[in-house]
């Protein structure tokens, strides 16, 4: 073995270690018996049983879910239009600020779009009255809005990669443009549209800060109140819920990749 | 994962053919006009509405800053805000600092996701797949969480101090935790993955046999890293330290839970200037100098984005 070649995988090794290990560790953590969440204690699942308990985390969770599962099916519909616009329709008028639009919300830092959506809010509320308090609504609004550039992203990759001739050939056959939209082209780039939604939802469930500056009084999401926990340090039953979220999240990813896998079979 | 699906991205000019009735016509400017209203509402109008009020003054009051055109109607507007951020010393050094750091923890990404993703290039196809899959899965687990566990991993009594504590290589714990080096850990532990995701989709694509050939012509090794790999995979470095430098500028949760009070950064003031102090107008000012210092690597990033699309076949 070469020395380039064992440079490169003993960095691999490093950084999946580095990837992987405080996550591992974590997990183990949350089994500790001992309230003092760095000293091992003997194994135990009581975390576990007090966060089933915690009123507030379940309330948290729910308001997340929620908020997850209207802003990522938003999102895909948005996103999935948009993606067929900049993948599909040619070029047309003011397509460089829809691109531009597209991209930027992904790179915004989190702290500026928090507050310009607020601010924004807040004018509304002035002059409309609506929203009278935010909450579930403005915190979805916020996450279909960042969600949705990542859904038209997949989209627009999945056509760009894709052979147009089935498209053709149905139109060659007399389909009328908007029946091959619905027959030919949605079933192929379901799977994007899946793996769009997917990422979305996890999105929506991992933001923090934009939430923070949207949510008003009352509406607290579950990383909202993970990060007034941990703000005073580590906590066991925060651990317990981590590794929940790890073997969730793990399991959900690892579906995804097997569904696009077989779907990029011919 | 943006630029994952940028590897497999064809040429193609996205023309359909142009025989459309009105009812296909109609559903055309649906589909666009749907989602580029949205955009247009709650993403670009909230930027007028950010400069607006960065050009207030700040009153006790709901909503907190004076409206921008007084009781005669006349346009009531002030770069006070913007001087103030201007003259004192403390935003200027904070901009500076969260620049510095951002830079550092894209040298820092950059020199481990490379090695990484030159790694995973060459491996075989069928690994690949996994290799790819396991740098992307910690970016789908809770961001706050991962931040998290690095809490318990550097804390004084934390895994990594009873560790060297108990293998007798230190007496005294070292303080890790509240420094600028757990910012960084935390900073390249959480954007890894968008420097590695690029740095393969330009990695992958390149030609060994040009390699092989500089070095069957005389070159070393270096000589050939430096002239053949290093220029081909620019376009990945580009990309992967605009997506994490861009981000790690407005980090607000990584400098709380793991930086020291010294280790203040610019998103941290601008959410304590909004919340905190209430002053709405300096912290709309605070986000427009922000955007301003990020303006030029936004656009470097969207044009190799664009080019990229339109290059790789």
């Amino acid at each position: 073995m070469s020395s380039k070649s064992r440079f490169i995988i003993s960095t691999l090794a490093f950084g999946y270690a580095f990837l992987y290990l405080p996550l591992l560790l974590v997990v183990l953590y949350s089994f500790n018996d001992s309230s003092i969440a760095t000293i091992w204690g003997g194994f135990s699942t009581r975390w576990y049983g007090e966060l089933l308990q915690n009123d507030l985390i379940l309330d948290a969770a729910l308001l997340s879910l929620k908020v997850a599962v209207t802003s990522a099916t938003a999102a895909t519909l948005f996103g999935t239009m948009a993606g067929l616009a900049l993948a599909r329709f040619g070029r047309f008028k003011g397509r460089t600020l829809f691109s531009g639009m597209i991209s930027s919300p992904m790179v915004m830092p989190e702290v500026i779009t928090g507050l310009s959506l607020l601010l924004l809010f807040v004018t509304l509320q002035q002059f409309t009255g609506w929203p009278g308090q935010r909450g579930f609504s403005t915190i979805t609004i916020a996450h279909t809005t960042f969600s949705m550039a990542y859904v038209a992203i997949i989209v627009q990759s999945r056509l760009l990669g894709m052979d147009e001739s089935l498209e053709e050939a149905a139109m060659d056959l007399g389909g009328k443009p908007l029946r091959v939209v619905f027959d030919i082209t949605l079933p192929l780039i379901a799977p994007a549209m899946v793996a769009g939604w997917l990422l979305s939802f996890t999105l929506s469930l991992d933001d923090l800060v934009i939430a923070s500056f949207v949510s008003g009084p009352g509406s607290t999401t579950l990383p909202m109140y993970i990060f007034s926990k941990v703000k005073l340090g580590v906590s066991p039953d925060i651990n317990a819920l981590a590794t929940l979220i790890i073997v969730a999240v793990s399991t959900g990813v690892a579906l995804a990749w097997l569904i696009m896998r077989r779907s990029a079979r011919p | 994962m943006v630029i994952l699906a940028a590897a497999q991205r064809r040429d193609s000019d996205g023309l359909m053919a142009t025989t459309h009735n009105s009812k296909d016509e109609l559903w055309r400017r649906f589909a666009l006009a749907a989602p580029y209203l949205w955009l247009l509402v709650f993403f670009l109008a909230p930027f007028a509405i950010i400069l607006k009020i960065s050009l207030a003054d700040p009153v006790i009051a709901q909503p907190p800053f004076t409206p921008t055109f007084d009781a005669t109607g006349h346009l009531s507007i002030t770069a006070d805000n913007f001087r103030f951020l201007l003259t004192d010393k403390l935003y200027a050094i904070t901009y500076l600092r969260s620049v510095l750091m951002a830079a550092m923890a894209t040298v820092l990404c950059l020199s481990l996701g490379f090695p990484m993703a030159y790694g995973i290039a060459r491996t075989q196809p069928a690994t690949r797949g996994l290799l790819l899959l396991l740098i992307v899965l910690p970016f789908w687990i809770s961001f706050l969480l991962r931040v998290y566990a690095w809490m318990g991993l550097m804390n004084n009594y934390g895994v990594i101090n009873n560790f060297l504590m108990w293998a007798g290589l230190i007496e005294q714990p070292i303080q890790m935790m509240y420094t600028d080096f757990a910012v960084f850990i935390g900073l390249v532990y959480t954007y890894l993955p968008f420097m590695v995701l690029p740095l393969y989709a330009t990695l992958e694509r390149m030609d060994l046999d040009l390699v092989e050939a500089a070095q069957d012509l005389g070159a070393s090794r270096t000589r050939a890293f430096w002239d053949i790999t290093w220029p081909l995979a620019r376009p990945g470095v580009i990309a992967g330290c605009l997506l994490v430098f861009i981000p790690a500028m407005g980090e607000y949760v990584i400098p709380y839970l793991l930086g020291g009070p010294e280790s203040l950064l610019i998103g941290r003031v601008l959410f304590d200037e909004f919340f905190v102090n209430r002053d709405w107008p300096l912290a709309s000012a605070v986000a427009i100098v922000l955007l301003l210092l990020l303006v030029v690597p936004i656009v470097l990033l969207q044009r190799y984005q664009a080019s990229d699309q339109d290059s790789s076949a």
